[in-house]
């Protein structure tokens, strides 16, 4: 018995409408794009963390709730970026990543493995003959502190190994010191290098400061080309939390509405347990709609997540809280 | 001067270490022996019993890694937080059995003393339940009691106090984390000594004392998967079957029947396991 899947019961009244004609604006210089980006409402950071307070009390129940435990698992990029990761720890993690519940056999894949680039080509074989992706981080992650050269060359080395998806960082000094125009360049150039390979751009909102540089972030990064942004690396304090995620959900949704074009979002770091996951869908669905309720759209970044997942999953089957050592640890 | 407002106290549950009321925001009322009102209490919800678990087992490993000596400090300083508020416990207990104050007193005084008792059983559990094994090889055989993990105690409806005292101190002298649910009737009692044992250097989490109804919160513990044992003493042979059968689907160790004025070792025998060790013998 697999659940219905999640479906609007009235019109998707926030279903985004492109304008007629709508396209990607053509970013030639960098007085252009501070008065773009200058441009941008500011973010009402009461109204948007009151917002997603409110929406965080929605609750999910039986059918909804198994269905959307699903969605959210085929959306996880299941990470390891640990200095201490090792081909045999991504062997076990692209298992898991294949088949996250052996013993459920129709719970489904996870949408990614996210790993090193240099440990890129053994998750690449193990995913073999599967629909799960390989994702790397890059651009000297996580801090990207590195010579652009660098940069492009770590880009090159991931993709040439396989990764289907590409994380890159910002340079957030450069960011927050104004010098946009540089931010720009380089995700054009890191664009350019990762070919047929999606581009996430990670923002690292907890160093941005406030939600209005999160829009303006968020902005930038689309015109200069991220197919998704993602809001954090997972190595600092603040990761992803409900509020930045709603700013940047609204960010795409307005890009898509003024440009045309769908970009999806990333939600990385700190996010745990099942309920967490579920408020995130809650806002994703309230906030860009329900276009991006797919894996092609919206992502979690995690790990630990995809076990308490599995537990919930199991105690919608069997009625019973499940035991965490029953499900693989890693 | 005005007079004083009445300070009424609703008793909470008692879930890793913090006074939350229960996650359903329900709670009933709790009458005494007479049928009279004595207070609210907090009704626990499955989800209470979910939060519990999850408490018990992230302090189980800390409780279990103290010293037994240490450990036997720990519940014996709830003795003496409870004999500090032998008073307050006594007439607790008096008006929820119905009992006169002389005998609500003993009874008090008995369930200290049984603490007492227990506090001094955790570093001696070892020695009388495991021991050396004969081997005939140049090495030692150690068998070693360690503890189930997580024990659900379903608390005797009568006696508020003395057999819910006996019931959780038992699995928490051999190392256990418990999940205690309270007398439906009489939860009082056992809400207090879940306050003293706040006080008490008691790891967060290695004692959870629950209140609500038995027959909505018994099949959820039951049921848990990680739960690794469970005293069914509280509830009437009937249920405990059902509750029993929900318990095996995960082997957990099911004790039924126990006394509570039985003076023998059969719970603290219950919730341990026996681990053997080989070690070589050292020159």
């Amino acid at each position: 018995m697999s659940p219905a899947p999640l479906r609007l019961v009235v019109d998707d009244e926030r279903a985004v409408r492109p304008r007629p004609g709508a396209s990607v604006p053509v970013v030639e210089s960098e007085a252009q794009l501070r008065s773009l980006l200058r441009g941008l409402a500011g973010v009402d950071a009461v109204g948007a963390e009151a917002r997603a307070a409110k929406l965080a009390t929605r609750s999910l129940k039986r059918e909804t709730k198994r269905a959307a435990i699903d969605l959210a698992l085929s959306m996880v990029d299941l990470t390891t970026l640990e200095g201490a990761d090792t081909p045999g720890r991504v062997a076990s993690l692209c298992a898991k990543a294949r088949r996250p519940d052996p013993e459920e056999p129709d719970t489904p894949a996870v949408a990614a493995v996210c790993v090193y680039p240099d440990l890129v080509a053994t998750a690449r074989a193990h995913l073999a003959g599967s629909d799960v992706r390989v994702a790397s981080v890059a651009t000297a992650f996580p801090s990207g502190r590195a010579s652009r050269a660098v940069k492009l060359l770590d880009v090159a080395d991931a993709v040439a190994a396989g990764a289907d998806e590409v994380d890159m960082v910002i340079d957030r000094g450069a960011f927050l010191s104004g010098r946009l125009g540089e931010v720009f360049d380089e995700v054009v150039a890191v664009r350019e290098a990762c070919g047929p390979a999606h581009l996430k751009v990670i923002l690292e909102v907890g160093e941005l400061v406030t939600y209005d540089n999160v829009r303006r972030a968020s902005w930038l990064a689309m015109l200069a080309g991220a197919d998704f942004i993602k809001t954090s690396t997972g190595k600092v304090a603040v990761n992803a939390t409900l509020p930045t995620t709603l700013v940047m959900l609204e960010a795409a949704r307005d890009f898509a509405e003024s440009t045309g074009r769908l970009v999806g979002v990333k939600a990385a770091g700190g996010i745990r347990t099942t309920k967490e996951a579920l408020r995130y869908l809650v806002v994703v669905n309230e906030t860009a709609g329900s276009a991006w309720l797919d894996p092609a759209l919206f992502r979690f970044g995690a790990s630990s997540l995809v076990n308490d997942l599995l537990l919930q999953r199991r105690k919608q089957r069997s009625g019973a809280y499940a035991r965490p050592d029953r499900i693989s640890v890693d | 001067m005005s007079e004083r407002l009445d300070v009424r106290k609703t008793y909470k549950l008692l879930v890793g270490g913090a006074f939350p009321r229960s996650e359903s925001g329900r709670s009933y009322e709790v009458l005494d022996a007479k049928g009279r009102f004595l207070a609210n209490a907090a009704q626990a919800s499955r989800k209470d019993v979910r939060d519990a678990v999850v408490a018990a087992r992230s302090a189980q490993r800390a409780w279990w890694s103290l010293t037994p000596y240490n450990r036997g400090q720990v519940l014996y300083r709830l003795a003496e937080m409870a004999e500090a508020r032998a008073g307050e416990l006594a007439e607790q207990v008096g008006r929820a059995e119905g009992t006169r104050a002389a005998e609500a007193r003993a009874a008090v005084g008995r369930s200290i003393d049984r603490l007492v008792w227990y506090a001094g059983w955790c570093d001696k559990v070892a020695q009388v339940l495991g021991g050396q094994n004969p081997v005939a090889g140049p090495y030692f055989n150690f068998s070693v009691p360690v503890p189930s993990g997580v024990v659900g105690v379903l608390a005797d409806q009568a006696s508020s106090l003395e057999a819910f005292v006996d019931a959780v101190a038992a699995p928490l002298a051999t190392g256990n984390a418990v999940v205690a649910l309270a007398s439906e009737a009489r939860p009082i009692p056992a809400a207090l000594i879940g306050e003293m044992s706040a006080t008490s250097d008691l790891v967060p989490g290695a004692l959870n004392v629950l209140t609500g109804r038995t027959g909505e919160v018994a099949p959820v513990l039951a049921s848990h998967e990680d739960v690794d044992g469970l005293d069914l003493a509280g509830v009437d042979d009937g249920f405990a079957g059902e509750l029993a059968a929900l318990a095996s689907e995960t082997v957990t160790r099911v004790l039924r029947g126990a006394d509570p004025q039985d003076r023998g070792l059969k719970r603290l025998r219950a919730f341990v396991e026996t681990s053997t060790v080989w070690h070589t013998i050292g020159q």
